[in-house]
């Protein structure tokens, strides 16, 4: 489960084999040939990252500081502008409204995912009959593109036609919210659909770490006459932490780049609603093809989830003890 | 071993009820899909809560226009999951057992790499692609689905081959196997089980893919039927029938998947997340 157990393990081992065979003729180019073909394992994949998240990463920095026009992609051209991104993209208030929207957003998926996925857990983990196969097919929703998912819910949220209008409807309550539609709302709605998303993947994770602790801290619980809820208060959570640790951490971090979800169900509408610096990105860049804008956004993306990438890699290393 | 009480039974089937009634909930919004789908005349009108008479032509009609879209899918995602397993198999080898210098930095790097923003990627990656002639081919667009896969599937099956007993690939070097002839005779077949589930969830990031596809394609060549669906909505907004039955059909290897390889889903997702 660590990362340094098995390194050092093996680069025991390693040298010493090659040293104990004398009846080579020159040990030391038998041994770096041996380290040419070990480096041939892993290099193309180094390569690959390094090409698909390294390149991207100090490309964005450098586009944020160019000027990109329509006329880029033909000209080829794209001067650099100093600050000129940045200032620009700080005073549009859009930019405000999107970080603010990212944040409420994020926030409040994750407090619903976690807090369902924990109640849900907490369920399934009694003994009960098909029990396993319920648990799995909780999973579909999780499984299904996100775009799909997302155009599915605008059908289920239509203020006239749709069908938790007509539900509410019937129990005499609500029965013509705007759900997608109007601007106070729209947030919330995208908020409830990424919360239904969320669940399954919550639930598995934390049903996983429920499974890890021992039924003996339980029993003697209970034995102690602890009621069930200080049970779970006191036992349960502590040692549930590292997991709830990683659950969130991971969570945090793919939902504030949410980009499918937010499109399909509402574009970044109404009047900008539910524009998140994810979105914000997508349309600075592709739909203004403004790609030094969308570079600026984007950094500040990453550095937000940079400053939760710390935060993991904490949960990471108390996990590997 | 005490006997079962009629009331502890009650009890037990009372939460298998329970747990039917979430299961209801979580997936109302998929059944409303199969529902809107096989009801193609509601048009713009409320849909009815069970489908009058079986009428398909919803999905006849997402067939001939969505079709071609999931062949596309189809296509790019195996050859994204042929790109990202034959890059993080090896890598994964390599990283579990050969005690190279800087394995803890690279193991490091391919964990910070889930921090990195999808559309920063296509950001920066659109402007190379236009350069290196990427844009709208199939290539192109498996490349960067692969991306999507890759980290989880070296993360995942390094775990399991740390856990390979040295004696076995010990035994394979006495016989004079090399490095590559142990990896693909020993480690390769003993490590089946997360090469299923690397190869399972690579597939399944790749199918679900919108984002690269809506930014690293320009025209209609390489269409996958997460943009099909989504530019098909923009387009004809009150056939809803036929969207929600191609929806559907995006949605079939998903369900395939979750009912066949069940097991190595739940491996996958706890593996890669806690790992």
């Amino acid at each position: 489960m660590t990362t340094p157990m098995p390194t050092s393990t093996v680069s025991a081992q390693t040298p010493a084999k090659a040293s104990t065979s004398p009846a080579a003729p020159d040990p030391g180019r038998i041994a770096r040939r041996r380290r040419l073909t070990q480096w041939g394992f892993v290099a193309p994949a180094v390569v690959f990252m390094l090409l698909f998240f390294g390149y991207p990463l100090v490309r964005n920095v450098v586009m944020s500081f160019q000027d990109y026009t329509p006329k880029t992609f033909f000209t080829g051209e794209a001067p650099f502008n100093g600050a000129d991104n940045w200032s620009n993209v700080f005073q549009d208030a859009l930019f405000g409204k999107a970080l603010w929207h990212t944040l409420v957003f994020t926030a409040g998926s994750l407090l619903g995912q976690f807090c369902i996925g924990l109640a849900l857990a907490v369920f399934f983990s009694r003994r009960f009959p098909l029990n396993g196969v319920l648990r799995s097919l909780i999973l579909l929703p999780w499984l299904v593109p996100m775009v799909v998912s997302g155009i599915v819910w605008r059908r289920i949220l239509d203020q006239d036609t749709g069908v938790l209008n007509s539900f509410l409807d019937t129990l005499g309550i609500g029965g013509h919210t705007p759900w997608l539609t109007s601007p106070e709302m729209a947030l919330l709605s995208v908020i409830l659909v990424n919360i239904w998303i969320g669940i399954p993947f919550n639930m598995v994770i934390l049903y996983g770490g429920l499974q890890e602790i021992p039924k003996e801290l339980h029993e003697a619980a209970a034995l102690d006459g602890a009621s069930a809820w200080r049970t779970f208060r006191s036992v349960t959570l502590p040692m549930l932490k590292p997991v709830v640790t990683v659950v969130l951490v991971l969570g945090f971090m793919s939902t504030v780049k949410i980009l499918d979800l937010i499109l399909a169900l509402t574009d970044g509408g109404p009047a900008d609603a539910t524009q998140t610096l994810g979105t914000l990105t997508y349309q600075n860049s592709f739909v203004q093809l403004d790609f030094g804008a969308g570079a600026v956004v984007g950094n500040v993306l990453i550095l937000i989830s940079a400053v939760f990438a710390v935060f993991y890699l904490r949960a990471n290393r108390t996990e590997g003890k | 071993m005490a006997s079962h009480t009629p009331t502890a039974s009650r009890r037990r089937w009372g939460s298998t009820v329970a747990g039917v009634l979430i299961l209801c909930v979580m997936l109302f919004p998929l059944y409303w899909m199969l529902n809107t789908a096989l009801q193609p005349d509601s048009g713009l009108l409320q849909v009815d809560p069970v489908p009058g008479s079986l009428d398909l032509s919803g999905f006849s009609k997402a067939i001939s226009d969505q079709g071609g879209h999931l062949v596309t899918s189809l296509a790019v995602s195996l050859g994204a999951v042929a790109i990202c397993l034959a890059i993080s198999a090896p890598a994964a080898y390599g990283l579990a057992r050969f005690g190279l210098r800087g394995s803890r930095t690279i193991v490091f790097g391919t964990l910070i790499t889930q921090m990195v923003p999808g559309i920063v990627i296509a950001n920066a990656l659109y402007n190379s692609y236009v350069d290196l002639g990427l844009v709208n081919s199939y290539f192109g667009l498996m490349l960067a689905d692969a991306s999507l896969g890759i980290p989880f599937s070296i993360v995942l099956m390094r775990s399991f081959m740390v856990s390979i007993p040295g004696e076995v690939i010990e035994a394979a070097q006495i016989d004079g196997a090399g490095p590559v002839r142990t990896f693909v005779r020993v480690v390769l077949p003993m490590s089946r089980n997360s090469l299923i589930t690397s190869g399972l969830f690579a597939f399944l990031f790749s199918w679900s893919d919108f984002m690269f596809a809506l930014t690293l394609n320009t025209t209609d060549d390489v269409k996958p039927i997460t943009l099909g669906i989504y530019q098909y909505i923009g387009a004809h907004v009150g056939d809803w029938g036929s969207v929600m039955a191609a929806s559907v059909l995006s949605a079939v290897p998903a369900a395939i998947l979750l009912v066949l390889a069940q097991k190595y889903i739940a491996a996958g997702i706890t593996g890669g997340s806690v790992k």
